[in-house]
């Protein structure tokens, strides 16, 4: 049995509908912590030390976030900036988080059909997430492949549940050490979502993890580029 | 009484004349002085006849009360670390050109104990004008000018080996004619005592002014501050000071010598800025004074008569003086515009001069045929000073000089100020000033209240006593260097008498002060301060931030309230900037209206569940673009 630290960043969780499901379903136990980092630190004045404390006591880190501008809020940045030190986490003598597993779980606005090299968004999320990998990589963590909700802006209220459903099964599946079952595949994701651009299910991935019944999804979305003027950060 | 206040009145007025036009053009105050002198003088205007002697002798006390200045500023640390360029530099440039000046005078026939005795008064140099001239050009904390501060130190120390020197140089060959220095009768008053007894009076004087001045004069000064008493205080510093001179001339040392030392011991306390701007003032006329005499005594009847003796004298000794500091500041590594600096700054000879060829005349070492044109030549000499830095410093220099030596220089200067000043030292001032330390800012602390400078200073705390509102102390505490001041005052109307004063004196220094309420912080603004901490508005702020949260908020979204509420509060109160306190009518609505804005934009955040501005966050407009549609995706955000 795993313990799960679930790193939580996210600036408006007022306004979010699904990750206020996903923390509301995650479930409570000794085993699963929530760090609800915004709220720790809305100053983001991060404490260090108690980080790396929490860090040490848990075999699986969760990056739970919203994916802005395909990649974390500013304070995860700024949480990984200043808790992952050079000789702690990494370097020579930084084996503090050796043999530890991370999950990304995040939500984004498109769809999982525009993440491939035909989509709307030209790359994988994996692809976009290599960043996050990188670094779990070179902290000598295992880095499972993304959670991800996909098409946020057209999930309706049952979606929505689902998802919450969804993801209460992972964190149990995660404090169930089921990873260790899992195929490394570089293009896979935990759930069901770009069938173009990756298998599913995805090898290994037991059923359940994903959600029940297949999230609301639109199809045939343009290809291109995105827009340059199409929004700003 | 009439002659006193007439004499006042003429010296004052040539002053009052003269400085300003010589600053005016380049030539500074000391050459000012010296002009002036000239002018008043006998052979000019002649409003100063004889007793100009007698004045010249007063105004030596403004070179005492300088070097209790420069002691001040003088910590025993820094002092120790000159004492290689003090001893080496120093001893060698009077051992050098005593020697030198010696040679000259046997070339011209001087029997050897008067050219000995000529060489030894002619190597020393003018501490008044060397240092009043380099401290106004600024050049007394490059390393040219510490050298040349340091050697002038050893002159000081020197003066006494040569008082006890001379009688001995006594050939009988002079009658012993009727001397009336000061110092001349003061050295003689241990005369009768054997050399034991001498050096040990000598020795007891300097513990009595080391001991004395760390263990009595510190808690008087404290008794004396507590008073709150400005002019007490004056007096005391002035009693301080004219009371180690006399103890100094009792044992024959050099009052000037016991005054730097009590300086040095006092550079420490907290009282040293206080007594700085106190004696500050009596230091500046005196010295002014003594240069003003300088000027009416030379002697123009005596150089029209012997022209060619009297400035040869004065051009050969300068000569001879500059070459051998120009082999000394070679020889102690000093290259370019330092070595240049030290070499101009030095070949005159000084006021010491007057002192001691009276003190050999007493003693019949020379003769007044000898004497007299070298006074003269003393006197050219020093007036020639502050020409020749002006020309080293216009001509000189920009051709062969060099810059860099001078600013590759660390900072352990003389007078390295410090980067902030910090006025009122109660808990804001504190607060801040421990910020500030914790990041290792230099800040220099100026608090009025005695008892809690005593505490802090206590706690291992940089806490000067005195009174931010006056120019003069602010000035010493280094506004001139300081970057910023942070006025941290008890009083609204103490804050802005310093804005007032800085402003007017320092306009470079950047204020950033503390605001008790709200109209206090408008009046700040409205005088031209663009940092003003209003004290309550960020306590206030983090307490509602916290009540928020409490009450079920995001953390998040109450600090970018928090965030909003001041940045709308700060615009609140420049619209208020400029609106006629006294029309409460128009005061009051223009309030009321910013005030109920500044909560409506804060109603409409907080109702909207945050951030209704952070449409960076916003997925409202995206869920109603792409929502509904076929688009497949929004690049930046998702909820």
């Amino acid at each position: 049995m795993a313990r799960v630290l679930i790193l939580f960043a996210h600036p408006v969780l007022e306004k979010s509908r699904v990750h206020r499901r996903l923390v509301a379903a995650t479930p409570r136990s000794e085993r699963v912590t929530v760090h609800d980092l915004y709220e720790e630190y809305p100053d983001f004045d991060i404490d260090v030390a108690r980080e790396q404390r929490l860090l040490l006591d848990h075999d699986v880190i969760v990056f739970q976030h919203p994916l802005y501008w395909y990649s974390g809020p500013p304070l995860l940045k700024e949480w990984l900036d200043l808790v992952l030190e050079h000789g702690w986490a990494y370097g020579s003598e930084g084996d503090a988080l050796h043999g530890k597993v991370v999950l990304q779980a995040i939500s984004a606005g498109g769809h999982a059909s525009a993440y491939c090299e035909e989509g709307y968004n030209r790359w994988t999320i994996r692809q976009y997430l290599r960043p996050f990998e990188g670094t779990a990589r070179l902290c000598g963590m295992t880095y499972l492949p993304p959670w991800v909700v996909f098409g946020t802006h057209r999930l309706g209220a049952s979606d929505i549940e689902a998802w919450g459903e969804a993801w209460s099964r992972t964190v149990g599946w995660l404090v169930d050490e089921g990873w260790r079952d899992l195929e490394p595949d570089p293009n896979a994701l935990l759930v069901e979502g770009a069938e173009e651009c990756a298998p599913w299910p995805p090898p290994g991935v037991p059923e359940g993890v994903q959600p029940e019944r297949a999230p609301n999804i639109a199809r045939n979305a343009p290809v291109g580029d995105v827009p340059s003027e199409s929004r700003e950060p | 009484m009439d002659a006193f206040l007439t004499q006042a009145f003429v010296y004052l007025l040539a002053a009052v004349v003269a400085v300003p036009i010589a600053k005016r053009l380049g030539l500074g105050s000391v050459l000012g002085y010296l002009i002036a002198g000239i002018v008043i003088g006998p052979d000019v205007l002649g409003f100063v006849g004889s007793e100009g002697q007698d004045v010249l002798h007063f105004a030596e006390f403004g070179v005492v009360l300088m070097l209790f200045v420069i002691g001040l500023e003088l910590e025993p640390s820094l002092l120790w670390r000159l004492r290689g360029p003090i001893l080496g530099m120093g001893g060698l440039q009077v051992s050098l050109s005593t020697a030198a000046i010696t040679g000259g005078g046997l070339a011209f026939g001087l029997p050897w104990n008067e050219a000995l005795a000529v060489g030894m008064i002619l190597a020393l140099s003018s501490t008044a004008i060397v240092l009043q001239t380099l401290g106004e050009k600024g050049q007394l904390e490059t390393s040219g000018g510490r050298s040349a501060f340091s050697v002038l130190l050893f002159q000081d120390i020197a003066v006494i080996p040569m008082l006890a020197l001379l009688p001995l140089l006594g050939s009988g060959s002079h009658g012993a004619e009727a001397g009336e220095s000061g110092h001349a009768e003061s050295a003689s008053m241990l005369a009768g005592l054997p050399g034991w007894a001498q050096t040990l009076a000598v020795l007891g004087a300097v513990a009595i002014i080391v001991v004395g001045g760390r263990y009595l004069i510190r808690p008087l000064l404290r008794a004396i501050a507590r008073t709150r008493s400005r002019e007490v205080f004056t007096a005391m510093a002035l009693t301080l000071v004219i009371g180690i001179a006399l103890l100094m001339q009792l044992v024959g040392l050099s009052a000037a010598l016991g005054t730097f030392l009590a300086g040095v011991v006092l550079a420490t306390s907290e009282y040293r800025h206080e007594l700085e701007s106190n004696i500050d003032p009596f230091k500046g006329l005196l010295l002014g004074l003594f240069f003003l005499a300088v000027g009416a005594s030379i002697d123009f009847g005596l150089i029209a008569e012997q022209t060619g003796t009297i400035v040869g004298i004065a051009l050969g000794v300068m000569l001879l003086k500059f070459l051998v500091l120009f082999v000394l500041a070679k020889g102690f590594g000093l290259r370019g515009d330092p070595a240049l600096l030290f070499s101009f700054a030095l070949p005159q000879m000084g006021e010491f001069a007057f002192v001691l060829f009276s003190f050999a005349t007493q003693e019949g070492v020379l003769g007044s045929e000898i004497v007299d044109p070298l006074v003269a030549a003393v006197a050219i000499s020093m007036a020639l000073t502050p020409l020749l830095l002006l020309v080293n410093d216009r001509v000189i220099r920009p051709r062969f000089g060099t810059k860099e030596s001078e600013e590759t220089r660390p900072m352990d200067d003389m007078h390295a100020g410090a980067r902030v000043l910090i006025a009122g030292f109660g808990y804001f001032g504190a607060t801040v000033g421990r910020l500030l330390r914790a990041k290792n800012v230099e800040t220099t602390v100026l608090e009025y209240d005695s008892d809690r400078v005593d505490l802090l200073r206590d706690m291992g705390l940089e806490v000067y006593y005195g009174d931010a509102t006056r120019e003069d102390l602010l000035e010493i505490a280094g506004a001139r260097k300081a970057r910023l001041i942070v006025i941290a005052l008890p009083t609204p109307e103490m804050t802005m008498d310093v804005v007032r004063t800085v402003q007017k004196h320092f306009p470079e220094l950047e204020v950033f002060a503390r605001a008790f309420d709200w109209p206090d912080a408008v009046d700040l603004r409205e005088a031209g301060v663009d940092h003003v901490y209003w004290q309550s508005l960020d306590t206030a702020m983090r307490a509602g931030r916290d009540v928020l949260s409490e009450l079920g908020f995001r953390a998040y979204a109450a600090q970018r309230a928090t965030r909003t509420f001041v940045r709308l509060d700060q615009e609140s109160m420049e619209a208020l900037m400029g609106v006629e306190r006294d029309d409460r009518s128009v005061y009051v609505s223009v309030a009321r209206e910013r005030i109920e804005n500044l909560e409506r934009v804060l109603r409409r955040d907080i109702e909207s569940d945050g951030g209704a501005r952070d449409l960076g966050w916003d997925p409202d407009s995206l869920r109603t673009e792409y929502g509904d549609g076929d688009a497949s995706g929004d690049p930046a955000a998702a909820s």
